[in-house]
């Protein structure tokens, strides 16, 4: 079977987050108010043949404990979804 | 018999020619290693040189650490062999774990690139026994990832077992506890942000990198003129 896994890789919380202190900054220039905890990180997506629902999302965190992120400054938060058919 | 130095080259390394300039000039015999080579043809030091190992993409040196040339480098390091990363190969070191920690970007998101003063704060090192402890070297940096972090316990580690080898001056990244370069365990590994390569002229500005690549090379077997 083929799922769909998206990877969204965000910095651990108290590891400063330069880039999302900015946006959070810029947003009440154009009248954004009341915006907090502007976070920034990186979404991977890709499609995966596996067995199973569990096996797909036990690979995803494997590649993301040795490759997609760096555990010591991020956490990968990851999602497993059976691919739509024909897509 | 020459002291063979391996300056590695991953595509997108810039600063390797500037590092081998540097060795044959203090006497070593410089030798660029390509990322795809799984031989270190017997070097007696490895320098992993700066730059933007496969366009730093996903992460700075999170590519890196998988090219072939990163085996023979590390069985070298683990027994006992000096290794040596500067800037980017400060980062292809920590991800490919050989140290400690992480790069994160400077804070204030800015990229640096300015001479600072360092201080050598540990001379039991590979890149620094030739160096006095406490003496202040001054060199260029230039990166954007420079921002030295780690865990709580792993900081203490580094402190007590005396392993952060140079500190910044004025701190210009961020830096936790002003680390600009640290080492292993063994002390044969050390990563630094700055660059030692381009602080090795008095036209240069500076050519006070010139004691720590002399280290690398005294470490590699070299004789150091006295």
């Amino acid at each position: 079977m083929t799922f769909d896994v998206q990877v969204e890789v965000m910095l651990r919380p108290g590891i400063a987050d330069p880039e999302g202190a900015t946006i959070e900054r810029a947003l009440p220039a154009l009248g954004f108010e009341g915006v907090t905890g502007v976070t920034v990180g990186k979404s991977i997506r890709f499609q995966l043949d596996s067995e199973s629902a569990s096996k797909a999302q036990e690979t995803a965190t494997q590649m993301c404990e040795q490759f997609l992120s760096n555990p010591v400054i991020e956490d990968a938060a990851i999602s497993v979804t059976q691919a739509q058919v024909g897509s | 018999m020459a002291t063979k130095v391996a300056v590695i080259q991953f595509p997108g390394t810039n600063c390797e020619f500037d590092v081998a300039e540097v060795v044959s000039s203090l006497g070593g015999e410089p030798q660029i290693v390509f990322h795809d080579d799984s031989s270190l043809h017997g070097a007696d030091a490895v320098i992993i040189a700066g730059g933007f190992a496969h366009g730093d993409y996903l992460r700075p040196g999170a590519i890196a650490r998988f090219s072939p040339v990163m085996e023979p480098i590390r069985s070298f390091a683990n027994d006992g062999g000096p290794v040596v990363g500067i800037c980017n190969g400060f980062q292809v070191l920590t991800e490919a774990r050989l140290l400690p920690g992480a790069l994160q970007k400077n804070a204030h998101l800015k990229f640096k690139c300015q001479m600072v003063d360092l201080r050598v704060d540990s001379t039991n090192s590979v890149l620094t026994s030739e160096a006095e402890l406490g003496q202040v070297v001054r060199m260029p940096i230039n990166h954007f990832e420079g921002n030295y972090t780690c865990s709580s316990e792993t900081l203490a580690e580094l402190q007590s077992e005396d392993r952060v080898v140079l500190r910044y001056v004025d701190n210009p990244n961020g830096s936790i506890d002003d680390i600009a370069g640290i080492c292993n365990e063994g002390r044969n590994v050390v990563g630094l942000m700055p660059h030692p390569e381009r602080a090795s002229h008095e036209l240069l500005g500076s050519n006070d990198g010139l004691v720590l690549m002399q280290s690398v090379l005294a470490a590699a077997g070299l004789a150091v003129p006295v």
